[in-house]
């Protein structure tokens, strides 16, 4: 008997765009505001960042039941471990808890893409970038969701080494000032928010450094 | 009427078929058509039409024109807005633009609205779907001023305001509060601006300006980006460079070896 298939999908994806760079010692993580479903948007004004540890902050775009669910998940284990080691985990450190508690569920996966951004102990800006099932990397700056493929060539022109050919091998940290990557992100967000239906209304950028956190936004275009 | 303005067109073929459907079960990824996605209106106010539309033409979820046009020409008393895809939108009503101009020319009249809807519909019909294109079509003849809205099986509806595309229901709730009989022309382009703008803002598939175009008894009116409620939010200051050419990597010269040595001995080579 051939198999059956479903008539439903537990999915949906609510769209919008996440970004991440990583300077010299500070990181900048952005997320548009916008969360939609089909055609219709149903808010303008939802933030797609969660703060998972003092130096630590996610941004994912995707399914945002799921995407609440891993920050939940994430959250809870992070307290344990304070709990349990009398101190905050480094980014590096929830990096490595992301992937595990992403490839938990391989094969019902939480549909988030997600993008952790934060400072290493050395204080230096660290940008961790995932795929679905949990496959991550450290690289110096990293884009995901539905506007991530006009926003990422731009990024590779503006921060990225001309190749791995050529030696001695270019730091994946960008040398730009933090007001000069914070210009970045708004400029890749406005041009996004030009072409892509899912990404609008407004951004919200929240920068990290030696000094704390800081937050801002810019609107964007809500049509 | 004479006929070979009206010849029936073969139609398509649909050869392909089977195979384009073997195609997709294995696997592949049939081309996407460039749709509008879309918000146009139409209403009939006291002395004419008012046909309103969004500028946003999208590919998916990309957006394809920031500013396309969708009110389309059909005849210097009679426009149209189109829905649906693209390439069938203004296939269908330049044809039937042509048609109007040549049965003008043929009558020495104006060009009715109910010929142009008789026109477009029955095109439609033959295709069965096939040309999907979603038309609110408005203008102001000899018996008056019409719009009807006519879907791509080729059905039509003869009403006093309309709406269609992906952001029709958000345009009809406007239209269902506010409007009302003898409207004057300011209130009624007031209406449509506000209709498309509620389609712009609130869905994803309609965007960018708003156009309108007001048709009364011998004069008509194409206000083309009527309102830009949306220009770009963030330009930087400092602007950015990109370099002018590919960025040289490594540069490795190997000269290509001499097969043959040529010596020359006293006197000319040719020489025996």
């Amino acid at each position: 008997m051939p198999k059956e298939h479903a008539n439903w999908s537990p999915y949906d994806n609510n769209g919008g765009t996440c970004v991440a760079i990583a300077g010299a010692d500070y990181c900048v993580i952005a997320a548009d505001t916008r969360m939609s479903t089909g055609y219709s948007i149903l808010t303008r004004d939802y933030s797609k960042i969660c703060k998972l540890a003092d130096k630590s902050f996610m941004a994912s775009s995707g399914f945002q039941a799921d995407v609440k669910a891993l920050q939940k998940v994430l959250s809870s284990r992070h307290l344990i471990y304070q709990h349990q080691h009398n101190k905050q985990m480094s980014c590096p450190a929830m990096a490595q808890l992301l992937s595990n508690t992403l490839y938990y569920k391989r094969f019902f996966p939480y549909y988030a893409f997600n993008v952790l951004g934060g400072l290493d102990s050395e204080g230096k800006g660290c940008v961790f970038t995932y795929d679905a099932v949990g496959s991550y990397e450290r690289v110096g700056y990293s884009a995901q969701g539905s506007g991530a493929t006009l926003i990422t060539p731009f990024l590779d022109n503006q921060l990225k080494s001309p190749s791995p050919l050529l030696l001695p091998a270019k730091d994946a940290v960008t040398p730009l000032s933090e007001a000069e990557a914070v210009d970045l992100v708004k400029t890749c967000f406005s041009s996004a928010t030009e072409r892509d239906i899912y990404t609008g209304d407004s951004v919200e950028i929240i920068i990290l450094n030696a000094s704390g956190v800081r937050h801002e936004s810019e609107q964007l275009r809500k049509d | 009427m004479s006929t070979e303005a009206m010849d029936v067109p073969k139609g398509f073929s649909f050869d392909l078929c089977r195979r384009n459907e073997m195609l997709t079960k294995k696997g592949l990824k049939s081309p996407g058509y460039l749709k509008t996605g879309t918000t146009i209106v139409g209403l009939i106010f006291e002395n004419g039409v008012i046909l309103g539309a969004d500028t946003r033409a999208t590919e998916g979820p990309i957006v394809a024109d920031k500013n396309c046009e969708k009110i389309h020409y059909m005849a210097p008393n009679i426009y149209c807005c189109g829905a649906g895809t693209a390439a069938d939108t203004e296939a269908v009503t330049d044809n039937i633009s042509s048609q109007l101009k040549l049965h003008r020319y043929h009558t020495g009249r104006e060009s009715r609205v109910v010929t142009a809807l008789t026109l477009l519909k029955s095109h439609l019909f033959r295709y069965q779907g096939h040309v999907s294109a979603a038309l609110v079509l408005g203008g102001v003849d000899v018996t008056g001023p019409h719009l009807h809205t006519i879907y791509p099986h080729g059905s039509t509806d003869t009403l006093p305001y309309a709406t269609m595309g992906s952001g029709s229901l958000a345009a009809m709730a406007i239209f269902e509060s506010e409007y009302r009989e003898g409207l004057t022309r300011d209130e009624g382009v007031n209406l449509v601006t506000k209709a498309i703008c509620s389609g712009i803002f609130n869905d994803l598939g309609s965007g960018s300006n708003v156009d309108v175009c007001v048709i009364t008894k011998g004069k008509k009116e194409y206000l083309r980006n009527h309102l830009t409620p949306n220009p770009r939010t963030y330009i930087s200051s400092k602007g950015y460079t990109f370099s002018k050419k590919t960025e040289v990597l490594l540069t490795k010269i190997t000269p290509l070896k001499e097969l043959v040595n040529v010596v020359q001995v006293g006197g000319d080579a040719m020489e025996e």
